[in-house]
């Protein structure tokens, strides 16, 4: 006879106790307002906003990365200069709330009216009344890709760190320069550690994008806030978005999990199945057993999915 | 009389205060196979580095094929050249590395095109034609579509040396290539580099394969203490060693 696990036991009834509360309370409490969820759930203000959420995040990804991917390489650089600018860069954006530098970056025209070539704080090149130039949209995307700029430059660099350095030596006695073996050799090989982290940060910073409503950016949150204002329907519609919000990053995770599986070719002897590999695998097993149970035969083995 | 493959004089080399190559001098003429023994922080293979200049030296000159590696003399100084230039030089002297150190991303196929097509800029489908026959050369023509991580590392080491002869190099510079490897491997990566040494190439080799030296090699260096104790042909110095360090030395690896 196997083990008791009486504890299991009580601790699964208390589980289903709690569930079950939960769930005749999302029945029953009409203060939910499913029907308002329901309602506004395709609304042109909410899928507008949804699409500008995704803009907002795909933009700010693209700055944090490729700005990132610079900063990283700037901050491993044997010049000390470099080295440190890196350095002081990552420190004032990972030293400053991005909620304040969406404040900032929309107020900036407070401090400069007027831009000109090589404005501060930014190595984007710009000309002209700040005002116009940078709109909501704007402030968000420089306050949420520089912010992640420094981020992403320290989930770089442990990346670039954790590749052997027999790596580097064997693509140098190859005649490779700084710059080839980078792209070539390292920077492919510590993607194997940056992609998880990346996967984190970008569901993060869509999450985030959420930040942006006050500079009256009408991504999600903003559109549904938008509509609460004038409805008073306020739990429903932040339940709303925030069903939006599970689903886009539900999404993104399987995203990450493909490409993580990706980058980790040659690391492993074989890659264990994908959950869709499982499923056929499952299927294609259970239809085998009944054939076999049919003619009278013992079941197969223990299931194993495809490789 | 061509110059030598490669001619070391006075070669010293730094660490801090600790002081690893004090003054190697030696040659290796073109076609000739020399092996260097000696003990572990000897500093043998510390001179194989900076035969390709993955180490800098300190002061002595070093040239592979007339050329100074990774310094150009001005004015009686050494001047250290910028990336470019020592890297077009590192084209031309193939190394291979005790831990194989294969890119794990790659294929074995891409591992032996990669530094052709990036470096070179040759062509991909000449460099692929070339690569799968360096890798039949090597006895691997059935794994071009393995990863380096499915191989034994006997296989690894010849895919390394397959890598390092795609870029065509004069000169091949070998860092106990069989270190790694257990007992029963050590032979197919042997062999290969015996083949290697038959068709004419100028290797330099850091090994403890006494009897790889003594078959396959023209001059063996014995280094101890960041000196060159003794040289000469491999059997002379094996069977007759002329000073105590290389009797005490070889009677511990015979």
């Amino acid at each position: 006879m196997p083990v008791r696990h009486p504890g299991r036991w009580v601790a699964t009834a208390a589980v289903l106790v709690l569930v079950a509360m939960l769930v005749h309370s999302l029945l029953t409490n009409a203060n939910f307002g499913w029907s308002v969820v329901g309602h506004y759930f395709f609304a042109a203000p909410v899928v507008r906003g949804l699409v500008l959420t995704l803009e907002l995040t795909a933009a700010a990804m693209l700055i944090g990365v490729v700005l990132g991917v610079c900063l990283a390489i700037l901050r491993l650089s044997p010049n000390p200069i470099l080295s440190s600018s890196a350095w002081c860069y990552i420190w004032f954006f990972r030293g400053t709330p991005v909620f304040v530098q969406i404040l900032f970056w929309y107020n900036i025209a407070a401090l400069f009216p007027h831009v000109g070539l090589g404005a501060p704080f930014g190595p984007q090149v710009v000309r002209g009344d700040a005002n116009t130039l940078v709109t909501s949209i704007v402030a968000a995307i420089l306050a949420l890709g520089l912010n992640e700029a420094a981020y992403y430059a320290e989930i770089v660099r442990a990346g670039i760190l954790s590749v052997d350095h027999g790596q580097v030596e064997a693509a140098q006695s190859l005649g490779m320069r700084r710059i080839q073996l980078m792209r070539k050799v390292v920077l492919p090989q510590a993607m194997r550690v940056i992609v998880p982290p990346t996967g984190n940060e970008t569901i993060s910073m869509l999450k985030t994008t959420s930040l942006a409503s006050v500079a009256a950016v009408t991504e999600l949150l903003y559109s549904a806030q938008q509509i609460y204002a004038r409805t008073y329907q306020t739990i429903p519609l932040l339940i709303m978005a925030s069903i939006w919000y599970l689903i886009l990053t539900t999404v993104l995770t399987i995203g990450q999990y493909y490409v993580e599986r990706h980058y980790a070719r040659g690391t492993s002897y074989e890659l264990p199945p994908t959950p869709l590999q499982r499923m056929t695998g499952a299927l294609a097993h259970r239809t085998a057993r009944r054939r076999v149970a049919a003619v009278g035969g013992a079941a197969p083995g223990p299931l194993r999915g495809p490789g | 009389m061509a110059a030598p493959m490669v001619l070391a004089e006075a070669v010293h080399k730094r660490y801090g205060h600790l002081e690893v190559l004090k003054g190697i001098s030696l040659e290796v003429d073109a076609r000739q196979v020399m092996c260097l023994l000696g003990p572990s922080g000897s500093g043998k293979s510390t001179f194989l580095r900076c035969i390709n200049h993955l180490e800098q030296i300190n002061s002595g000159r070093l040239w592979v094929d007339g050329t100074l590696v990774g310094y150009a003399e001005r004015g009686g100084r050494l001047h250290e050249l910028p990336e470019r230039e020592v890297c077009r030089r590192r084209t031309e002297i193939g190394m291979v590395f005790q831990r194989f150190n294969l890119f794990p991303h790659l294929t074995v196929l891409e591992n032996v095109v990669m530094a052709p097509v990036v470096v070179k800029g040759e062509a991909r489908g000449v460099v692929t034609e070339r690569a799968r026959r360096l890798l039949d050369r090597v006895g691997l023509s059935a794994k071009v579509a393995a990863y380096p991580n499915q191989l034994s590392g006997g296989q690894q080491q010849r895919v390394a040396i397959a890598r390092a002869l795609a870029m065509e190099p004069k000169l091949m510079l070998f860092d106990e290539p069989t270190s790694a490897l257990d007992p029963e491997l050590v032979g197919e990566v042997l062999d290969v580099m015996r083949a290697l040494a038959e068709d004419g190439m100028t290797m330099v080799v850091v090994t403890h394969e006494i009897g790889f030296a003594r078959e396959v090699g023209d001059t063996l260096v014995f280094m101890d203490a960041g000196v060159v104790v003794e040289a000469g042909p491999p059997r002379d110095v094996i069977a007759n060693p002329q000073h105590e360090r290389t009797r005490t030395f070889l009677s511990k690896v015979l």
